[in-house]
């Protein structure tokens, strides 16, 4: 377990040194998004359809995130990667730390992520952007899912689409963000409990929105809804929100704050508290 | 009795502020007004010619650009799409730009340099957001031409 999080930690330096000819600072600041819980460019809960740097069509950008979300009794750390190509692929790879505090349980999993632009600009076309995506989360400590009864202890892959539009001058004068993303998915708690369960082990379609005001170049408030499957039994998993602040300086780094709410997890109901996230871009 | 006054006095009250009002409604919904007019419009083109001026990667467009010319259009341009009083009277947005091969990351780059240049002008942000709305559709006139 602590080799593969060397490794990833390994696999963020590896790419360091790599710098191309053009690095990713095109785009007007604020559009790169942050980064959500599971790696991919988005707000704190909901990946979003913009790819995560500041690429145009002739660059590539390459960034690295860290999170914390501390709820009543649980603790959830991510950190990972990503890299963007010519605004149009994202790839991105993420590790969950999930500490059951008071405890000696601790989750750990892997997060895969894949996202393609399909269409549009998030600020110049006149319809949203809109990204499919994937993310594919292997479990690397099953043991608390196989207790709960998940059907899939292992691996489960989630697929979304999200459209995300900036409307410029929109409320006010000041730039008016949403996004509206599905995803198909099986994961239980995002797949820290697995994936099924006895109540459910289909692919269910599970709407995710986010929407921001940016109060200055540098400023973002918003809020977000994550709709989640409910497959264990008994365990009634509720869906998840949060109301965030960006704080973006530049293009090279981002701070974002949360209040997240994520519910009842695993019977511990009302789980909420601080989220914490940084992203830098490293070009 | 002095009631009687003070009705039509109320009323008249009233229609000034309606008359004022409506006076006043009309200019201030212009985004030209918002902005302050020609003064700062010309102020803006200056700052946005200087910050170009600074960027080789953009200046490197403006090679065979008359200065003087492009000033002058790029004022009633912002005039014009601000909602002030000025006719465009420069080539199209396609035109000027063909074969220019302006790619996106030039383009987004270029929006930064007006932001910068707004903000040395002076321009609040609310502000900034409206006249980018009225600059934004033309982006697919002007890049890949």
């Amino acid at each position: 377990m602590r080799l593969s999080a060397h490794l990833l930690t390994a696999c963020s330096l590896a790419l360091l040194p790599l710098t191309p000819a053009l690095a990713g600072e095109g785009k007007l600041q604020e559009t790169a998004g942050v980064t959500q819980i599971e790696g991919s460019a988005g707000g704190g809960l909901v990946p979003w359809a913009v790819l995560a740097g500041y690429d145009s069509r002739e660059e590539m950008s390459a960034s690295v995130f860290t999170t914390r979300v501390s709820v009543d009794d649980y603790r959830l750390n991510a950190f990972g990667a990503a890299i963007s190509l010519y605004d149009r692929v994202e790839l991105s790879i993420a590790r969950h730390t999930f500490d059951l505090l008071d405890t000696p349980f601790e989750i750990n999993q892997n997060v895969i992520g894949a996202k393609a632009r399909l269409y549009g600009d998030v600020i110049y076309s006149s319809w949203p952007q809109v990204s499919l995506g994937v993310q594919h989360k292997v479990l690397l400590d099953t043991t608390l899912a196989e207790a709960l009864g998940a059907t899939d202890s292992d691996d489960g892959t989630d697929i979304y689409l999200a459209a995300s539009k900036a409307h410029l001058g929109a409320l006010f004068g000041y730039n008016l963000f949403w996004d509206l993303t599905l995803r198909a998915t099986k994961a239980n708690q995002f797949g820290l409990l697995g994936f099924g369960g006895d109540n459910n082990d289909s692919y269910q379609i599970m709407a995710e929105g986010s929407v921001a005001v940016l109060l200055s170049r540098q400023l973002a408030l918003g809020l977000e809804y994550r709709q989640k499957p409910d497959n264990l039994p008994g365990l009634e998993e509720e869906d998840a929100m949060d109301v965030f602040v960006a704080y973006i300086p530049n293009k090279q780094f981002n701070l974002t704050a949360a209040w997240v709410d994520l519910g009842t997890i695993a019977g511990a109901e009302n789980q909420r508290g601080p989220y914490l996230s940084l992203t830098g871009y490293l070009w | 009795m002095t009631t009687r006054m003070k009705f039509p006095t109320l009323l008249t009250v009233l229609l000034l502020a309606l008359g004022t009002g409506c006076q006043s409604v009309t200019p201030s919904s212009s985004l030209y007004d918002e902005l302050g007019g020609m003064p700062v419009i010309e102020r803006i083109t200056d700052n946005f010619i200087e910050e170009i001026g600074f960027d080789p990667q953009i200046l490197k467009h403006f090679q065979d650009t008359k200065i003087e010319r492009y000033r002058e259009k790029f004022i009633e341009k912002i005039c014009f799409e601000s909602g002030g009083p000025c006719d465009y009277s420069g080539d199209s947005m396609v035109d000027v730009h063909t074969k220019m091969q302006i790619t996106e990351g030039e383009f987004n780059r270029t929006v930064d340099l007006l932001i910068n240049a707004m903000n040395k002008t002076g321009v609040a942000h609310r502000t900034q957001n409206k006249l980018l709305a009225k600059l934004a559709p033309m982006r697919g006139d002007i890049i890949y031409r």
